[in-house]
């Protein structure tokens, strides 16, 4: 699966996880997961809740790192070269993580300055990003005031303001209604065509998955397929993803038995 | 890396604890309110029980409201510390330490950046009782509001580290009642903020003893001396090499390999 972007050059991936594993007080969380995504590529990581998705991204992040085999960023080690790594992946996590009493320029300029850009700098940045996202009007606005779609779209232009190689998305519509999920999913695609920047999305929904995805099928921390949908419902001669979804996440299960 | 950098993310980390201050006016007037509450009710009350004698580094008989101030002083950092320790990791504010920690700098450096950060906001909180207390009548010489700062940074340190420390190893402290409960009351009334060590050793020697282990007694004296000009050599140096021992711990605590996070942060 992953065998020919492995070696399609360590330049053009901008992740790069070989052979992962962690065990989380005894129970495999992840199991030999190997996934490389390339500049520019959307890939949607798909898994019912504790499937391990969150344990994938906070291994990538680095919030936790006692585990088994390998995390390249571009070229960089995650463990060796956290410096580098770090600099290049933005992410959007599971729960809201923007100061509801601050502004949401004041925001972005937090998180410019944790990644030691100067206040111009931020600033320029941060609105450039929130242009990009058609939130440039409520800069000024303090984020308890954003809906809950413009939260999330402000938390995107932060996780892109230090132009990162690769956004990681955590369940980032979680709460969100159909109108603003829709849009989401639709604004993070554009990201890959105009900033060239790689996406990891991940969700448990798959009417998230948009025609030409590639689909990664995390269940029980091990990846069960990783090809574009139509590949993977033609593989497996069913109609749509849902019922490709229920025929690995099945056949997982009897083998597991 | 260049030094600007390391500059920017740490004016971004206070700029943000000090404008988050400012945002929550309750907990800034309750910061101010428990101190004064002690100050005025407590303070007054006991002064007919309990003069203070002469003792170091008072040259003259004081009252107990001017004996407990920089008790007091203490207790505020204390409660600071504890509380933006634990706020950190804690409750929803677990989303804003990951926003911290995926910051391409050091860790190390990125908590020092925030104990630092939440000193600052309890030395705010301390210069403003301390406004009120002169007003009062309590009024330590000019200099010495001028030599506690130092004392009020290691003081923040220390009890920010602790807390931190507590933070990243211990599940049951999630709430704040348990750690007022085992680790600020036990701290602040085990130690030189209330009553002087050679009183305590008089009720209990057993009571006596423990204070003197006590850290927060060292800070409590380092604060007391520096806020009257003198220089106690013996807290300082203990309150400083506590304060070190405490963010190494606390700093190893966060390790990615080790520590809290290797043990929590499985949510699916």
């Amino acid at each position: 699966m992953s065998e020919a972007s492995h070696t399609a050059g360590a330049e053009a991936l901008a992740l790069d996880i070989i052979e992962l594993s962690f065990t989380y007080t005894g129970r495999p969380a992840l199991d030999d997961v190997s996934l490389a995504i390339k500049a520019g590529e959307f890939v949607v990581l798909l898994g019912p809740n504790g499937a391990g998705k969150t344990t994938l991204f906070s291994l990538i992040t680095r919030l936790h790192d006692r585990r088994r085999g390998e995390i390249r960023i571009g070229s960089f080690d995650v463990r060796r070269q956290a410096v580098q790594a770090h600099a290049r992946i933005g992410a959007v996590f599971q729960q809201p993580t923007l100061d509801l009493d601050l502004s949401v320029m004041q925001n972005l300029a937090y998180h410019g300055a944790l990644h030691g850009m100067s206040p111009r700098e931020s600033k320029a940045r941060a609105l450039a990003q929130l242009e990009r996202v058609g939130l440039a009007d409520q800069r000024r606005t303090r984020v308890r005031r954003l809906s809950g779609g413009q939260r999330r779209r402000v938390e995107i232009a932060r996780g892109l303001m230090h132009e990162p190689r690769l956004l990681l998305l955590d369940e980032p519509t979680v709460g969100l209604d159909i109108a603003s999920r829709r849009d989401l999913v639709t604004h993070a695609h554009r990201l890959c065509v105009e900033a060239g920047v790689a996406v990891l999305w991940a969700t448990h929904l798959i009417d998230e998955v948009r025609p030409g995805d590639r689909v990664a099928v995390l269940h029980h921390g091990r990846l069960l397929a990783d090809e574009q949908s139509e590949t993977l419902t033609a593989r497996l001669g069913v109609e749509t993803l849902g019922e490709a979804f229920d025929r690995l996440v099945g056949d997982e299960e009897t083998a597991c038995d | 890396m260049r030094l600007m950098p390391w500059v920017h993310c740490l004016r971004g980390v206070v700029g943000r604890e000090l404008l988050r201050f400012l945002h929550q006016r309750s907990r800034f007037l309750a910061a101010l309110v428990r101190p004064l509450v002690w100050l005025f009710v407590f303070a007054a009350g006991f002064r007919m029980a309990l003069g203070v004698a002469m003792t170091e580094p008072y040259q003259t008989y004081i009252l107990y409201e001017v004996y407990i101030v920089p008790g007091l002083v203490g207790m505020i950092q204390l409660f600071n510390g504890m509380q933006s320790s634990l706020s950190m990791v804690y409750d929803r504010e677990m989303g804003s330490m990951r926003v911290l920690l995926v910051s391409p700098f050091p860790r190390w450096y990125l908590l020092v950046c925030k104990l630092l950060a939440s000193t600052l906001v309890s030395v705010v909180q301390v210069y403003v009782f301390l406004a009120i207390a002169w007003v009062y009548g309590i009024q330590a010489p000019a200099m010495g509001y001028l030599y506690l700062l130092p004392a009020l940074l290691v003081t923040g340190f220390m009890v920010g580290a602790l807390g931190l420390l507590l933070s990243s190893f211990i599940r049951q402290l999630e709430n704040f009642a348990g750690v007022m409960n085992f680790v600020i009351f036990p701290m602040f009334f085990l130690s030189s903020a209330l009553y002087p060590l050679w009183r305590i050793r008089e009720g209990s020697y057993l009571v006596y003893q423990i204070a003197a282990l006590n850290p927060f007694t060292h800070a409590v004296e380092m604060i007391r001396f520096a806020m009257y000009e003198r220089f106690n050599a013996d807290a300082v140096l203990i309150s400083v090499a506590v304060a070190a021992v405490l963010l190494v711990l606390a700093i190893v605590g966060y390790n990615p390999s080790r520590g809290m996070m290797a043990r929590k942060g499985n949510a699916g």
